[in-house]
């Protein structure tokens, strides 16, 4: 199991390596520079005031040389500073962003588990009744709604018409005045619109696999066993059905580990998060190459160390795996 | 209302259009259409409207802000909330037409323009308590013109060959040619607690850059980033304190929900869109709460033609195109009315704006016979000029993300249409659009936008020097005369005389039609009605924000320190 984990391990190190190069040559190939926002017709701004800045930023080298530097860095974990206006390190950037962005996807993933799961069975359990097509309906409306008009609307609806939850951020301004119960409760009712609507947009997928995941499994010979047994149907579909259903949902799963620390640009701005999203697309727009890299490269590590644990629990499942 | 003083003239790109309208919005840039009335519709009138300390007001801002020092800043959220942590040493006044003291309580231009000796006010500290001297300022020039520091507002410093303190209040700076835009240039850039910088790299300073201490009307209380900015009244501001109390950006990147926020009291002030102000703010409702304005933006939008291209190079060519343009209808459809037809780069209604050029009127039989003139004709018929054998067709770029580009650039499209010229519209992301086609003259015609500083010189667009790469004649414009004009009118000190030149190069630009002027936009700052003291001038409404006040009774943010 050592072996096999180690081998692994290493096999990720030219990976990694490989979605770096392809990263950095790719930006920085993309035309523009990040000296553009600040000198791009700027009347204000020398000509050459964009050669120290490229200077200064090590951005006049030649590429491969960049690109060894930034290496050399990241190796040792310094990501190096954003070449914003805001030259501080891309780490604590990024460590803004992450904790909002994390914590919001992990809820909305709750939820979409919470509503998927059910609606799967219920659909499963009464397929083509006219209560299956509603629910597929429903999710599927879900799916293709734009996700900015059903945030506003939802926003007017219940932000300004009921004014029961707030409209955007993530805190009252007047938080830090708030005793502990009110800081969770202000935290929770800011929260509602943003993880709802997140897991709405992504309740179709879910939901649609955990129907067929469980149509598949009421053909196996077991579940026609267990009926025939004269169990109940409560026991034959929760006990026997569910579980073996629930395996390729929870595969699923562990794919959408990476997916966690993406954010999503327009749900982040409609709703005033200061996410990831945000933080990598404006990344992008100034060429903020180091940020961009950061981004780049943790999100890189995190859906290969995802992969990886997927591949392992499949191995202490089934050890054919590890003797290849 | 730092940035449009210390910039002459300044893009208005896609992604910082919004912020720019806010920041004009906010910062209050430009001539006062029409005020909303008074505040005759506020609350009953038995209670005590008069000033007083106290209140918050919560601001909308498009973008979060980056940099706090003003001369490394380069957006306009940094230098709105820089503007109230730091002070100007002078400043335009509401009429944006003459400079008025700030930190220099008076100066002296000598006869010949080539010296400038400020004298400063000896009364102000910075908000840790150090006084405030000319070694401040000293330390400032010298950085802002240290080359190792990533500034983009040097060139106006670099025009300074001796500076000389005389004593701790009084400074004296050489110039050796007058350039009358240094005056102005003297703002907030150069401001700096010496006592507390001195010594230190001031671009990796990023502790200062975001926690500073000013001497301005507000002390920065805390940051969080991307989400919000909050400033408290500075006590000892030495023009006395500001009355409302706290000022909170809250960052939302959507007008949307910006508007949705204000309706629900998450925000006290925005900018808004045209649509908000003309669809979806003219409820009583709406009213009731909230003051609007309106008033020109210190920009324009034009349509640029590349003169290096043989398709313009014939200046009845490009009249002819100006003639087919109706500026009134793209006010209407593009700005729902809220805007000026352009005429000239200068701001219809101030001091440097010509009034008495008449502008090319809407009128295609007048393009069709000047396009004949110059040779074009439809000799196959099929509805597109010709000229030995080759079509008028050419392609008018815009860059991605500005909606009111993309509509004016399509609505030129149909009226050239109507005269014979084939005219593509095509979208490019900023960067490449700049990068690959601006900077490498391969366009044909843009529709951009310009910002203008309240200085009038335009040298940098218009002079014939400034055509090479990166530089911003980037349509080659070059006529010898208006190469003396521009020259010399930066090197006069008087208004009158400046006055004479810029209005023949306004002549001279109408003649030429290097660009189609467009349209002005009008900036829409909506505001809730418990703030007094907002006066509207040709300023905007923010010149004197530290003069807005809540009345007691109608205070409603009692946010602690901290909050």
């Amino acid at each position: 199991m050592i072996a096999y984990l180690s081998r692994r391990l290493l096999g990720l190190v030219p990976l990694l390596l490989g979605i770096t190069l392809i990263s950095f040559m790719v930006i920085h190939v993309a035309p523009g520079s990040p000296m553009d926002l600040l000198t791009d017709m700027n009347p204000d701004a020398s000509p050459e005031l964009r050669d120290r800045l490229a200077e200064h930023w090590g951005l006049d080298e030649p590429l491969p040389v960049q690109y060894a530097m930034w290496l050399k860095r990241v190796v040792v974990g310094d990501f190096g500073n954003s070449l914003s206006r805001d030259p501080r390190p891309v780490i604590d950037k990024v460590a803004e962003a992450l904790p909002v962005t994390l914590v919001l996807n992990l809820m909305s993933l709750c939820l979409v588990m919470a509503a998927a799961i059910p609606i799967g069975v219920y659909s499963a359990t009464h397929p083509y009744s006219r209560s299956d097509r509603a629910a597929t309906v429903f999710v599927f409306l879900g799916f293709a709604m734009p996700t900015f008009w059903l945030a506003l609307l939802c926003m007017m609806l219940f932000g300004v018409e009921l004014a029961w939850l707030p409209v955007s951020g993530l805190q009252s301004l007047d938080y830090n005045l708030l005793g502990p119960w009110g800081k969770v409760l202000d935290r929770a009712r800011h929260l509602v619109l943003p993880v709802s609507i997140a897991a709405i947009t992504s309740l179709a997928g879910m939901s649609r696999y955990m129907r067929s995941s469980m149509l598949e499994v009421f053909r196996q010979d077991y579940v026609t066993t267990a009926r025939a047994k004269g169990l109940s149907e409560r026991v034959v579909v929760y006990r026997h059905a569910l579980r073996n259903a629930m395996l390729p949902v929870i595969t699923l799963l562990g794919l959408s580990v990476p997916g966690l620390i993406g954010g999503s640009v327009i749900f982040e701005t409609i709703f005033a998060i200061p996410g990831m999203g945000r933080l990598f697309y404006s990344s992008v727009m100034g060429r903020d190459y180091t940020v961009v890299m950061g981004v780049l490269v943790i999100g890189a590590v995190l859906t290969l160390l995802g992969n990886l644990l997927a591949d392992v629990s499949y191995a202490i499942a089934d050890p054919r795996l590890r003797r290849r | 209302m730092l940035r449009l003083q210390i910039n002459k003239t300044r893009p208005v790109s896609g992604h910082r259009v919004q912020g720019l309208i806010l920041a004009v919005a906010l910062l209050a840039l430009a001539g006062c259409k029409s005020g909303p009335g008074s505040n005759d519709a506020g609350p009953a009138a038995d209670i005590d409207l008069s000033p007083a300390t106290g209140g918050a007001i919560l601001e909308g801002s498009i973008g979060d802000a980056s940099n706090l020092i003003p001369m490394l800043a380069g957006d306009s959220s940094s230098h709105s909330v820089a503007s109230l942590v730091f002070d100007p040493l002078l400043t335009y006044d509401r009429n944006q037409d003459q400079l008025e003291p700030r930190l220099a309580s008076s100066w002296e231009v000598s006869e010949d323009g080539l010296e400038i000796l400020f004298h400063l006010r000896e009364d102000v500290r910075w908000q840790d308590g150090e006084p405030f001297t000319a070694r401040d300022i000293e330390y400032g020039f010298k950085t802002i013109t240290d080359p190792t520091t990533l500034t983009a507002y040097a060139e106006d410093y670099r025009q300074v060959s001796v500076f000389e303190v005389i004593d701790d209040f009084t400074f004296k700076v050489t110039y050796d040619k007058p350039f009358a835009p240094a005056l102005a240039s003297w703002n907030n850039l150069v401001v700096l607690p010496r006592h507390l910088l001195e010594g230190r790299d001031i671009n990796s300073a990023t502790d200062f850059a975001r926690h500073p201490v000013g001497l301005g009307r507000y002390t920065l209380e805390s940051w969080t980033a991307g989400t919000d900015i909050s400033l408290q009244a500075n006590p000892d501001y030495y023009r006395g304190r500001a009355y409302v109390e706290r000022v909170v950006y809250r960052i939302i990147p959507d007008q949307q929900t910006q508007f949705l926020e204000l309706k629900t009291g998450g925000l006290d002030m925005m900018g808004l869109t045209p649509l908000q102000y003309s669809r979806q703010t003219s409820s009583d409702a709406f009213k009731n709460n909230f003051a609007r304005y309106k008033y020109l933006a210190n920009s324009y939008t034009y349509l640029g033609y590349n003169l290096r291209n043989d398709l313009f190079k014939d200046q009845r060519v490009r009249r002819a195109l100006s003639h087919a343009i109706n500026k009134q209808e793209i006010v209407d459809a593009v700005l729902l009315g809220l805007g000026a037809p352009a005429r000239v780069p200068y701001k219809p209604g101030t001091f440097w704006h010509n009034d008495s050029i008449e502008d090319l009127a809407f009128d295609p039989a007048r393009s069709r016979q000047l396009l004949a003139e110059a040779g074009w004709s439809d000799s196959d018929d099929n509805g597109v000029l010709d000229r030995e054998g080759k079509e008028f067709e050419f392609k008018i770029l815009t860059n991605q993300g500005n909606d009111l580009r993309l509509k004016t650039a399509t609505i030129i499209q149909r009226r050239f249409k109507e005269i014979g010229v084939k005219a593509e519209v095509r979208v490019i992301e900023w960067s490449a659009f700049i990068n690959d086609f601006v900077d490498k003259r391969a366009f044909d015609a843009v529709v951009l936008g310009w910002s203008l500083g309240l200085d009038p010189d335009q040298y940098d667009i218009w002079h014939s020097s400034k055509t090479s790469e990166k530089e911003f004649n980037f349509v080659s414009f070059a006529d010898q005369e208006v190469d003396d004009l521009l020259d010399s009118a930066r090197r006069s000190f008087d208004r009158h005389e400046r006055k004479k030149a810029y209005d023949r190069f306004q002549e001279i630009l109408v003649e030429q039609q290097p660009y189609t002027f467009l349209y002005v936009a009008e900036s829409l700052p909506a505001v809730h009605r418990r703030f007094y003291g907002i006066e509207p001038a040709p300023a905007g409404i923010a010149y004197n924000f530290e003069r807005w006040y809540v009345p007691t009774a109608l205070q409603k943010h009692s946010l602690s320190p901290g909050g």
